[in-house]
């Protein structure tokens, strides 16, 4: 890509965000926390992934999904199912009535794998269906609603009952799914132990790692044609569409591009968390997604990884100090982001704090370039005044 | 599945299961015409709703100790002034909502949404300080106890049968007020156009904010009957709201019939499957149903011609 092609998809604001989260995220909190800690943080960056999602799907599309739940789950179900049928090998479960299938299979005298867990022995073949399975599901989602002009509240009700209809098939088939409790202890990754302190850091950097390259698809999409088509539609649809453009289609690669990000999420949350459970699957966990991205900001990338740790956070303080406090705490957030204020921390970074920076970053500039260029001075009164 | 029965039981088991579809029918309706109102002719999402009818439902609680407390001789008649009480309170609880939060928001309904699920979580939190993590549960009075025996296998609760009464009283009465009075034309005439409707002299804040504290009385009242059926917990009411938004798109989220048709298919459907099926599966298949029609036809089954 050439020079000016990259300045247009990553400006010089965007460029500093993304050196400023890779700081926080790859050394400050790693120097700064213990593992404990650190891997808490790597849950809360699993949702940051549901997040930037939304942020795609509603801050741009104007589709709010509330069944991201769904789609968080299946990613993790789907690692988890993996990781289950290595830990249940012949011999580890030698004591129960029919050795190498899964724990609770057995409880509920299952006596052979179903069929759908077959082919969740290939590691090759869990790593596609966590991006192909819930995008295939939310494409016939977005097919069937989008394709006839279903959207807004009516959009986000059916996707609610969606993520209604899967926690209760997950709680209620338990002999398939390990009901209400979830698939739990997993134990190894190729004979490698997920369990320890080493585990969990690479599993950090890996969680990092792809949330990155989920930021820098997300960045790319807005930059790009679609981004701006996304805005149009979202704010004038029938100009779009008479304009020649099919709406629906894009309608329904974001929001299959936006299931992605959280199956990523889900499988992540599962290799780090250690079980997956039908708790993040249903419409409160999926609502609460919606409020992570909404207090990061639901029109900036960045804003919903800090929201998602912000209020990650708040939760886990709370609930450990004043447990009572958490749900009064979580529904004046609700009704503060929403009618004080509807773009987030990054709309009050945007209006309060990055003139500041920019000035900064103009002082900055402007001395190195005090040698270089005559005007240089100018410049930096210009910058250093307003 | 139908092989096990004799055909006699098997007309038994319909006409039980259909008795408590009836049941969970008029449960649906009075939650579903509250919500009718607020979202089919408001076009709000009040996802507190379930919080409201638990207001109702607390309350009935409440007036049932104080007439068993003070009023022994008159505990039979509590019912009544409960379900007032109710509507009453979550009626004035609904307008201080409307003045305080949903009127800053009407252009933006995804966004009440969420603000009102931040509502029904603060309304979750203040139940379960108030009364308790437990369920509560009401004495019914003497003459609600028991059942009908029609036949040897079918017997019919009193207790349903009232709770029955209740539902198709309130639809008429509001079928009433929305169509024949005077008030119920303003609301759907603000609904259709509110700058002409405020051009003509409608006071439009005003019957926003009545319309908004009737639809939550309603669901006051249905907590109230939903007391005589189940017991009340702080999060009771969440188990229900999507349930009832279903049935209110499913409906056609503009249309009362519509709405009543709903409730009746879905109830029906649900509680006949219930007996051949476990719970949870005549859920999933009743709520996959309702979503797979709604994909083929998502303006519900009844829908307004309106000219957009």
């Amino acid at each position: 890509m050439s020079y000016a092609g990259l300045r247009s998809l990553l400006p010089k604001n965007d460029l500093i965000n993304f050196a400023v989260l890779a700081l926080i995220l790859v050394v400050v909190l790693p120097l700064s926390l213990d593992i404990f800690r650190l891997n808490l943080v790597g849950k809360y960056l699993t949702y940051a992934f549901v997040a930037l999602g939304l942020v795609l799907c509603w801050g741009y599309g104007g589709i709010l999904s509330l069944g991201q739940g769904v789609f968080f789950g299946l990613g993790g179900y789907a690692m988890a199912m993996f990781l289950k049928l290595e830990a249940s090998s012949p011999e580890n479960t030698a004591i129960q009535s029919t050795p190498g299938i899964p724990d609770f299979m057995d409880w509920n005298q299952l006596t052979e794998l179903p069929w759908f867990w077959q082919p969740f022995h290939s590691l090759t073949f869990t790593v596609i269906a966590i991006i192909v399975i819930p995008s295939i599901f939310a494409y016939i989602i977005g097919v069937a609603m989008f394709k006839r002009r279903v959207g807004g509240v009516y959009f986000a009700i059916i996707t609610q009952a969606v993520a209604a209809i899967l926690t209760i098939l997950i709680i209620g088939q338990q002999g398939y799914t390990g009901g209400v409790n979830g698939i739990t202890d997993l134990r190894t990754l190729f004979g490698w132990d997920i369990r320890t302190n080493e585990a969990k850091y690479v599993f950090y950097f890996l969680c990092v790692f792809m949330l990155f390259l989920c930021l820098g698809v997300a960045q790319f999409v807005r930059k790009s044609k679609l981004g701006r088509l996304l805005v149009a539609m979202r704010e004038m649809e029938d100009r779009v569409r008479f304009s020649g453009y099919d709406v629906a289609n894009f309608k329904i690669f974001v929001f299959c591009l936006g299931s992605a990000f959280a199956a990523i999420g889900g499988a992540m949350f599962t290799l780090q968390v250690g079980f997956m459970s039908p708790t993040f699957v249903g419409i409160v966990p999926s609502i609460e997604m919606v409020i992570f991205c909404a207090v990061g900001g639901r029109l900036s990338i960045f804003g919903a990884v800090y929201g998602a740790l912000v209020v990650n956070w708040a939760k886990t303080t709370f609930s450990e100090s004043f447990p009572e406090l958490w749900l009064f705490a979580m529904g004046a957030l609700f009704i503060g982001v929403v009618m004080a204020f509807p773009n987030g921390l990054a709309g009050l970074y945007t209006k309060y704090c990055e003139p500041k920076v920019n000035q900064l970053i103009a002082r900055f500039t402007g001395k190195s370039n005090d040698t270089s260029a005559e005007l240089a001075p100018q410049m930096k009164t210009e910058g250093g005044n307003p | 599945m139908f092989a096990d029965y004799t055909t006699s039981e098997l007309m038994s088991i319909f006409a039980m299961q259909g008795f408590a579809g009836l049941i969970l029918f008029s449960v649906f309706v009075l939650m579903a015409l509250g919500l009718a109102i607020i979202f089919g002719q408001m076009g709000v999402i009040n996802m507190a709703h379930g919080e409201f009818m638990i207001l109702g439902a607390y309350i009935t609680y409440l007036t049932s100790n104080v007439f068993a407390d003070y009023m022994p001789n008159l505990f039979g008649a509590y019912f009544f002034i409960a379900m007032i009480l109710a509507f009453i309170a979550a009626g004035a609880l609904g307008m201080l909502v409307e003045w305080a939060m949903i009127r800053h928001l009407y252009h933006r309904p995804l966004d009440t949404l969420l603000a009102t699920w931040g509502l029904s979580l603060i309304l979750q939190q203040c139940y379960r300080t108030i009364f308790g993590a437990r369920e509560v549960g009401v004495t019914l009075p003497d003459w609600l106890m028991g059942s009908f025996q029609l036949t040897d296998i079918i017997e019919v609760p009193i207790n349903g049968i009232f709770v029955m009464t209740l539902a198709v009283g309130i639809s008429v009465a509001i079928a009433a007020l929305m169509y024949k009075s005077r008030w119920g034309i303003q609301v759907r005439s603000v609904v259709q156009n509110r700058p002409m409707a405020g051009a003509v002299g409608i006071n439009t804040a005003r019957v926003d904010r009545l319309t908004f504290g009737l639809g939550c009385g309603i669901a006051g009242v249905a907590g109230s009957a939903f007391t005589m059926i189940g017991s009340t917990g702080p999060t009771s009411g969440q188990l229900y709201i999507v349930d009832t938004f279903l049935v209110v798109v499913f409906g056609g989220a503009a249309s009362l019939l519509g709405t009543i048709a709903s409730a009746f298919t879905i109830s029906q459907a649900q509680s006949t499957m219930e007996f051949f099926l476990s719970g949870s599966m005549a859920k999933v298949l009743t709520l996959l149903f309702v979503v797979f029609i709604l994909m083929l036809r998502p303006q519900g089954l009844f829908s307004l011609k309106v000219r957009r």
